[in-house]
C-alpha cells in the first residue's frame, strides 16, 4: 500500500540504527497538539483493479461527442509514436535538467524544441515553455515592459480580439506590477482590429502592442502595417500565434519591415490532446537582443572538458534560483513533458505534413461555413477570409441551440454571449483535418433541426 | 591574495572609485568581487545621461553562477558605460582595475564629500572581516 | 547505451518524412481565398525524417537521461517517489483526452467529479476550507497564493501592506514571487538550530506586513518548531501565513497546515501526489486557504449541486483573484493526482509523512556513522536532511559538486546541491518512502567509496563523471558563445 516497499523486518532494523522506538518518535519535534488523529474524510483505498473501473466509468460520462469547438484548443489527429515514446520512463520521471551529465536526452530534446519553434516563427531564440498560451501571453507583457527601455508607461495596447481567456490571464497576472492594458476595438464589418482607433493613440507612449493571428474570431489581421505602425512609435510588438497557422502564414519574424520582437503561443495544437484544458505548453520566441529578458528555461550548446559537444541550461542568472527577487519571472517548473511531445510531433509532420494539416482544416472549415450559411437563420458574421475558425450568427438564442446539439453529440461551438454580446447570438465554430465530410453533414442536419425546433417552439 | 590599489577609494558592496583629472569618476568592482563571482559571461552597464543617486542598482555583473548589482558609490550623472565590455565580460576578471571599468559618472556638487568612500586599508578590513 | 546521439535535423533527407501520418494534400485552389501578402513564402525549416527515424531518435535520447524509474534521485526538495503506472494509464482513458476544455458540463460530469473530489480530499489533508485547482505549477500556486493575500488586504483598505517576509533559505520563486506580485521582499535569519529566529521575525512585522511565506518543514530539512508562535506574531501584526507546499510530503498524514496557522498553501502535485515530473513539467500547484482567503480563490472551480457536477466561473465570484490559465489549468495533471489519491485512501495517505521520514532518518544516521557531517546534527531528519562536505572541501579539496558529480558513474542521480546556499558545500538528500532498504545502504556506500577516493586519489573525483555521455560541461562557454538553435553549419 502506498507503493512503500518496507518488510516489517527493515521497519525494525532501520528504527533500531536510528535509535528509536518506534515511528511515532521520528516526530517528536512537532508539537503534539498539532499532531492529528487521521483523515477521516478520505475514502479507503480503492486497487489498480477497482481504481480502473472507477476511472472508466467517470471516462464513459465524457465521450460521445463530435466536436466543432476550437476557441484556443483544437483536435488534431496526434501520431501514435508521440504519446508513447513521450511517456517512456525516461521522459515521463525525470526532473529538470539542472544536473547535466546525466540529462543528456531532455535536454537536447529541448535545444532541438527550440530550433523548431525558432524555425516556425521565424523568430531568432526560444525559451524550454511556459504554462499554456495566455500565461505565455502574461509573461511577454512583462517580458516587454522590461525590453523596452525607451517606455516608462507600461502601457500594453491589447487588440479585443484576442483571446478574452489570454485577455483577463494577462491582466490578473501583472496588474499588481502596475502594467496597464488597453483594448483596441474591432472593426464589426470586418471582425479585424480597428486601424483608426489605433491612430487616435498616436503620439502617446505605447510600450508594446499585441496582435493575434489569426484573431479570436479566426480572422487574418493585417499583421504587416500593425507591426510597422507600433515600431514607429517605438512600441514592440508581441505576436500571439497559432503554431499550426504558421505552416500556412507569415511567420512573426517576417511580419512588417523588421519582424515582431516577440512571439508567443498555445502549442497545444502540435501533438498534445484536448484533455479536458490541459496541460497543454506555452512557447515564446525573441529576437535575440531580447534573450536576457526573457523567462523560463533556455538551453545552450556547449563542450565538455574533453572537448566533446554537449547540452546544458544556459542564462540561468535570469531566473528565480539565482537571481530571486529581481528574477525575469517566478517561473520553475514548466510544461517539459508536453513539449516533448511537440518536438516529436514536429519531427514527424515536417514542414510537409504541418502545412497539408493546416491547409486540410482551412478547407474543412470552409467546407463547414457553406454548409452552415445555406440553412436559413444562419451567416457568417464577418466578411474575410478565416483560417480554420468562423463566427456565425443565428437567428435563435445560440445556448438553446448549442443545448439541442449536445442532445444529439455534437458540440456544435462556442457561445460567444458572454465575450462578446454585441454580436448576438453567435457562436465560434472549428473544423479540422480530422473531420469528414460526413460529419460535417451531420452537424448541417442537426443545425437546421434545431433551428427549425426552436422556431416551431 | 587581492591586490589593492592605493590610489583607489572602495565601498563595502566591493565597488572601487577611480577620480578622473578632470574631476569625473570611474567605477568598477574589485578583484575581490570579480574572483567571488567567477567568470563573467555578461555585463550591463548604464546608459549616458542617466541620473543616479548613490545606492542606485546601475549596472549588473553576471557569471554562470550568480548575478549581482553593481551599486552608485556617489550620486551623479552617468557619462559612459564600458562598451567594450558587451562583447568582452572576461576583461573584468581580467583587468578588474583597468580596462574592465563599469561606468563613469560626473559627481553631482558635494556628492564624493557626501559618500562614505573607504581607503584601501578600511576596504581591506571589510574583506578581512569577511574571511573571518 | 550509445553515449552520443545525432541531432534530429542531422538525419534528415529533402524530400523524406512520415508521410503515413498526414492527411492528404490540399489543392492550392482551396487556399486560393487567403491573401498572398500574409501567406508564408519559405517553408519552415523542419526535420525530414521517417517515423522509424523519429522512434529510434528519440527513443535514443531517452535513454541518455537518468529518471526515477531507471535511477534512485534523491534530490531534495523535489521528492522523486515513484510515479505509479495507474495514475498515467488512467489518466489517458481517451474519452479524457478527447474532451474539449468548452465541452458542455453534461458531457463533463466525469472528470468534474474527479475534481470535485480532488478538491475535498486536499481540503481534508491540509486542513483548509477551500481548494482551487488550475495553478499549472509550484511558482503559479505560489504566486496565486501571494495575489490573494494581496487582494484581502487591499480589500480591508490595507492597500500599505506590501512586504513579504521569507526566510533566507527560502526557495528563490518564493522572492520572485512576491515580486511578481508587486511586493517587497525583507528576508529573515534562521538560528544556529535551523528554526526562524523570532527575535528578527518581530522586528521585521509591523503595519507594511502583507504575509510571510514559510516552508515546513523548512529548506535546511528540519520542522519548524516555533511554529505556532510565528503564526502568532504574524497575525497580530495583521499580516498573513504562506505556506510553500514544497515539503508536504514530510507531513502527509502526520500535521495539517491549515491547523499549523497558516492561511494559504500550494501544494506541488508532482512533488507530494506522485505526478510525474516530466523532464522539467508538467507541475500542478493546486492552492488551499482559510475561511479569509475563501472569496478571492482563482477561478475555475468545481461546484456540486444535487447529483450534478459544473464550473463556477468569475461571475459568480466577484472577489476572485480571477483565471490564470486559459481553460482548467493542468487537467490531465490533475486526474492522475486525485488516482493516486484513490489508490492509497486514508491509510496510505497517513504512511506516506511516516514512512518519507523513516527512510531520511535511516539514511541520515547511516551517513553519520560512515562519518558524514550532517548540517544539524542535533536535529531530527524530516523528509529530506542536509549533508554539508565542508571538511572535505576544506581538506582534501574535493566539494560536494565533485561528489555529486562522481554518484552519477555510480548509478545514482546526486542530491541536490549548493541549495539551501546557507549551508557551504550542501548536499541536500530526500529519499522519498517508495525507496527500499537495500537502495538506501548502496547508496551510503557509495558516498563511502567516494569519501576513500576523495582521501587517496582525489583527482578521480573531481574530474567526474567519468561513465556518463559527457563530462562536465563549459557553462561559462555556453553562456558566453551562445548556440541556442541547431544551424547546418553549426559544429559538432
Amino acid at each position: 500500500m502506498a507503493f512503500i516497499p518496507h518488510t516489517r523486518a527493515d521497519v525494525e532494523a532501520m528504527l533500531r540504527t536510528i535509535g528509536v522506538a518506534r515511528l511515532e518518535d521520528l516526530f517528536d519535534e512537532i508539537p503534539a497538539g498539532l499532531k492529528i488523529k487521521g483523515l477521516d474524510r478520505i475514502p479507503e483505498a480503492l486497487n489498480e483493479m477497482q481504481v480502473g473501473r472507477l476511472m472508466s466509468e467517470r471516462a464513459r460520462c465524457d465521450g460521445g461527442l463530435t466536436s466543432f469547438l476550437g476557441a484556443g484548443a483544437y483536435e488534431h489527429h496526434i501520431p501514435s509514436a508521440v504519446w508513447a515514446i513521450t511517456t517512456r520512463g525516461e521522459f515521463y520521471s525525470a526532473y529538470t535538467p539542472y544536473q547535466a551529465e546525466a540529462s543528456q536526452g531532455t535536454l537536447q530534446m529541448i535545444y532541438e524544441f527550440q530550433t523548431m519553434i525558432a524555425r516556425l516563427t521565424g523568430m531568432d531564440v526560444s525559451n524550454a515553455s511556459m504554462y499554456d498560451g495566455a500565461s505565455a501571453t502574461a509573461e511577454a507583457a512583462l517580458m516587454a515592459v522590461r525590453a523596452n527601455r525607451r517606455s516608462r508607461a507600461a502601457r500594453i495596447l491589447v487588440p479585443s480580439t484576442l483571446h478574452p481567456h489570454y485577455r483577463r490571464v494577462a491582466l490578473n497576472t501583472t496588474h499588481n506590477q502596475g502594467l496597464r492594458f488597453e483594448e483596441i476595438p474591432y472593426v464589426r464589418e470586418s471582425g479585424t482590429l480597428d486601424p483608426a482607433a489605433l491612430e487616435s493613440l498616436a503620439g502617446e507612449d505605447v510600450t508594446a502592442l499585441v496582435i493575434q493571428q489569426p484573431n479570436f474570431f479566426g480572422r487574418l489581421e493585417d499583421v504587416d502595417a500593425l507591426t510597422d505602425w507600433a515600431h514607429a512609435r517605438g512600441a514592440l510588438v508581441i505576436a500571439v500565434v497559432n503554431p499550426m497557422s504558421l505552416a500556412l502564414f507569415k511567420p512573426p519574424g517576417r511580419w512588417g519591415t523588421k519582424g515582431v520582437d516577440i512571439a508567443v503561443g498555445e502549442g497545444q495544437p502540435l501533438g498534445v490532446p484536448l484533455s479536458g484544458g490541459g496541460p497543454y505548453f506555452g512557447f515564446m520566441t525573441a529576437r535575440m537582443e531580447h534573450v536576457r529578458q526573457m523567462p523560463g528555461r533556455i538551453v545552450g550548446r556547449t563542450l565538455d572538458s574533453a572537448g566533446k559537444g554537449g547540452f546544458t541550461l544556459t542564462l540561468q542568472a535570469r531566473e528565480q534560483h539565482i537571481r530571486r527577487a529581481k528574477a525575469t519571472s517566478n517561473i520553475c517548473t514548466n510544461q517539459g513533458l508536453l513539449m516533448t511531445a511537440a518536438t516529436i510531433y514536429l519531427s514527424l509532420m515536417g514542414a510537409e505534413g504541418l502545412k497539408r494539416t493546416a491547409a486540410a482544416s482551412h478547407a474543412r472549415t470552409r467546407e463547414l461555413v457553406a454548409l452552415l450559411t445555406r440553412i436559413p437563420g444562419v451567416r457568417a458574421a464577418f466578411q474575410g477570409p478565416f483560417f480554420h475558425e468562423c463566427v456565425l450568427q443565428l437567428s435563435r438564442p445560440a445556448a438553446g441551440v448549442l443545448r439541442s446539439l449536445a442532445a444529439r453529440g455534437i458540440a456544435g461551438g462556442l457561445d460567444l454571449a458572454p465575450y462578446y454580446p454585441e454580436l448576438g447570438s453567435a457562436i465560434l465554430t472549428c473544423a479540422t483535418e480530422t473531420k469528414t465530410t460526413a460529419d460535417l453533414e451531420r452537424y448541417a442536419l442537426a443545425l437546421g433541426d434545431a433551428l427549425n425546433a426552436a422556431q416551431a417552439a | 591574495m587581492s591586490q589593492l590599489p592605493q590610489d583607489l577609494k572602495y565601498t563595502k558592496s566591493h565597488e572601487w572609485v577611480r577620480t578622473r583629472a578632470d574631476g569625473s569618476l570611474e567605477i568598477g568592482i574589485t578583484d575581490h568581487a570579480q574572483h567571488a563571482l567567477g567568470d563573467l559571461v555578461f555585463v550591463e552597464v548604464p546608459e549616458a545621461g542617466r541620473a543616479v543617486k548613490s545606492g542606485d542598482a546601475c549596472a549588473v555583473v553576471e557569471s554562470v553562477k550568480a548575478a549581482s548589482d553593481v551599486y552608485a558609490p556617489v550620486s551623479g550623472e552617468i557619462l559612459e558605460g564600458n562598451a567594450q565590455l558587451a562583447s568582452a565580460p572576461e576583461t573584468v576578471n581580467g583587468d578588474a582595475y583597468g580596462a574592465g571599468w563599469l561606468y563613469r559618472l560626473k559627481p553631482a556638487a558635494g556628492a564624493v564629500q557626501a559618500a562614505q568612500l573607504l581607503s584601501p586599508q578600511d576596504y581591506q578590513k571589510v574583506l578581512d572581516a569577511e574571511a573571518g | 547505451m550509445a553515449l552520443t546521439e545525432r541531432v534530429i535535423y542531422e538525419y534528415s533527407a529533402p524530400g523524406r518524412g512520415a508521410a503515413d501520418q498526414w492527411p492528404a494534400p490540399t489543392g492550392e485552389a482551396e487556399l486560393s481565398d487567403l491573401p498572398a501578402a500574409l501567406r508564408r513564402a519559405e517553408a519552415p525549416q523542419l526535420p525530414e525524417v521517417s517515423e522509424l527515424d523519429v522512434v529510434r531518435h528519440f527513443t535514443r535520447l531517452s535513454q541518455l537521461n537518468f529518471s526515477i524509474d531507471t535511477h534512485f534521485y534523491p534530490l531534495g526538495s523535489c521528492t522523486m517517489k515513484y510515479n505509479p503506472k495507474a495514475c498515467n494509464q488512467y489518466a489517458m482513458l481517451p474519452e479524457f483526452l478527447a474532451r474539449h476544455p468548452l465541452a458542455p458540463e453534461s458531457h463533463g460530469q466525469g472528470f468534474l467529479a474527479c475534481m470535485y473530489e480532488l478538491q475535498e480530499m486536499l481540503k481534508e489533508v491540509t486542513g483548509m476550507q477551500g481548494v482551487a485547482l488550475s495553478p499549472m505549477a509550484g511558482a503559479h500556486g505560489e504566486f496565486a497564493g501571494v495575489a490573494m493575500i494581496r487582494a484581502y488586504h487591499r480589500a480591508r483598505g490595507d492597500d500599505a501592506r506590501n512586504e513579504i517576509i521569507v526566510p533566507e533559505a527560502a526557495h528563490g520563486t518564493n522572492p520572485a514571487t512576491a515580486t511578481m506580485c508587486g511586493c517587497v521582499v525583507r528576508e529573515i535569519p534562521v538560528d544556529t538550530q535551523g528554526d526562524v529566529d523570532l527575535d528578527a521575525l518581530r522586528a521585521a512585522v509591523g503595519p507594511q506586513t502583507a504575509g510571510i511565506m514559510l516552508t515546513n518543514p523548512s529548506t535546511l530539512g528540519v520542522f519548524e518548531r516555533h511554529i505556532e508562535a510565528v503564526a502568532r506574531i504574524v497575525h497580530d501584526a495583521g499580516g498573513l501565513l504562506y505556506y510553500d507546499g514544497a515539503n508536504l510530503n514530510a507531513i502527509l498524514g502526520k500535521v495539517r497546515p491549515g491547523d499549523m496557522g497558516f492561511d494559504v498553501i500550494h501544494m506541488n502535485l508532482h512533488k507530494t501526489f506522485s505526478t510525474p515530473h516530466g523532464g522539467g513539467g508538467p507541475g500542478a500547484g493546486a492552492v488551499g486557504v482559510g475561511e479569509r482567503l475563501l472569496p478571492f480563490l482563482p477561478v475555475p472551480l468545481a461546484a456540486k449541486e444535487g447529483e450534478r457536477y459544473r464550473w463556477v466561473s468569475e461571475a459568480e465570484r466577484p472577489q476572485s483573484i480571477g483565471r490564470l490559465s486559459a481553460f482548467m489549468g493542468n487537467a490531465g495533471v490533475l486526474l492522475r493526482a486525485y488516482i493516486y489519491m484513490r489508490l492509497l485512501g486514508r491509510e496510505g495517505m497517513q504512511k506516506v509523512g511516516e514512512f518519507a521520514t523513516l527512510n531520511a532518518n535511516y539514511l541520515l544516521q547511516r551517513l553519520k556513522d560512515a562519518g558524514f557531517d550532517a548540517a544539524y546534527p542535533r536535529r531530527r531528519a524530516s523528509h529530506e536532511f542536509i549533508v554539508t562536505l565542508r571538511r572535505q572541501a576544506r581538506e582534501l579539496n574535493v566539494t560536494a559538486m565533485d561528489f555529486a558529480k562522481r554518484l552519477l558513474d555510480y548509478g545514482f542521480h546526486a542530491p541536490t546541491t549548493y541549495f539551501p546556499l546557507l549551508v557551504p558545500e550542501c548536499l541536500l538528500i530526500e529519499p522519498t518512502e517508495t525507496e527500499t532498504r537495500e537502495v538506501l545502504d548502496a547508496f551510503v556506500a557509495a558516498l563511502s567509496q567516494i569519501q576513500k577516493e576523495a582521501e587517496q586519489e582525489p583527482g578521480r573525483v573531481t574530474s567526474a563523471p567519468h561513465t556518463m555521455p559527457v563530462r562536465r560541461l563549459d557553462d561559462v562557454r555556453a553562456a558566453r558563445q551562445l548556440d541556442l538553435t541547431w544551424k547546418p553549419t553549426a559544429p559538432s
